[in-house]
């Protein structure tokens, strides 16, 4: 028993970071563009509580809650941007914004 | 602790991938819960209790009920009955069952009150507490209003166009 390596924290937040990375870009349903982006938040703030937990340091919580709001912030808008997308297209298939006029 | 760590990491990762190759939205959504409830006792394995239970109340709870309930308005399932008979096989939920099965096994671990039981040195809601309202009060109030111009751009976002009202 001992505590944890800095690095491998740091390597899993780098790897769930990549995971959200590849669904964002792969995916083309727009929810799930939406999650993928959840995950790469998460992983943010995994990082920083790494970060934070190797020093014993309460910063890295707190910059962990600020990402919370941010997400929570950030998931409300697009949800509702998704509903709109929906009511316009009848579709959640992200190709179609590609087809703006204008 | 280090067995708790490697495994709700392993948990997170499988989860994490499992999202990202679903094509069941609500499949996907319960492998994103499944992956946020690791990462929360990833947070208490480090020592960091408080940020532990805001992901499980906040995110894996709160936001996630919120894209639960955007897919139900969505109504994406117009064969609704052949996906809740798709649901009762074993393929759909076998997978999630058993990760879910290790998260609880490492809560019954950590509630039978083995010693030590986080490896870093816990830092607990007072010191985060105290900090965040003494020289980050000022981002709590940022924080603030950014959850209010959330709430506003949401409602407006989301509201109804009907033909006449323009």
């Amino acid at each position: 028993m001992g505590s944890i390596p800095i690095a491998h924290g740091l390597v899993l937040a780098g790897i769930l970071f990549s995971l959200g990375l590849i669904g964002v870009l792969t995916r083309r349903n727009i929810v799930f563009v939406l999650m993928s982006l959840e995950i790469m938040l998460n992983a943010c703030g995994l990082a920083f509580i790494v970060a934070g937990s190797r020093w014993g340091h309460p910063d890295g919580q707190i910059m962990f809650i600020l990402i919370l709001t941010l997400a929570a912030a950030e998931v409300a808008v697009g949800l509702s941007l998704i509903i709109q997308l929906y009511r316009r297209y009848q579709t959640v298939d992200i190709n179609v914004l590609s087809e703006l006029k204008g | 602790m280090m067995l708790l760590f490697y495994l709700a990491a392993a948990v997170a990762v499988i989860a994490t991938i499992g999202v990202i190759v679903q094509s069941n939205i609500v499949h996907g959504l319960l492998y994103l819960i499944l992956s946020l409830l690791a990462v929360a006792v990833i947070f208490y394995v480090l020592g960091a209790p408080l940020a532990a239970m805001l992901e499980a109340i906040v995110y894996a709870g709160a936001i996630m009920v919120l894209f639960l309930f955007v897919i139900m308005m969505l109504n994406l399932g117009q064969n609704t009955r052949d996906q809740e008979r798709q649901w009762l096989r074993a393929g759909g939920w076998l997978l999630p069952a058993l990760l879910a099965a290790v998260l609880l096994g490492q809560l019954l671990y950590v509630m039978s009150g083995v010693e030590g039981l986080s490896a870093a040195e816990q830092v607990g809601v007072l010191a985060v507490g105290s900090r965040l309202f003494g020289p980050y009060v000022l981002a709590v109030e940022l924080a603030s209003i950014l959850l209010l111009a959330g709430l506003v751009s949401a409602y407006h976002l989301a509201r109804q166009i009907r033909p006449g009202d323009e």
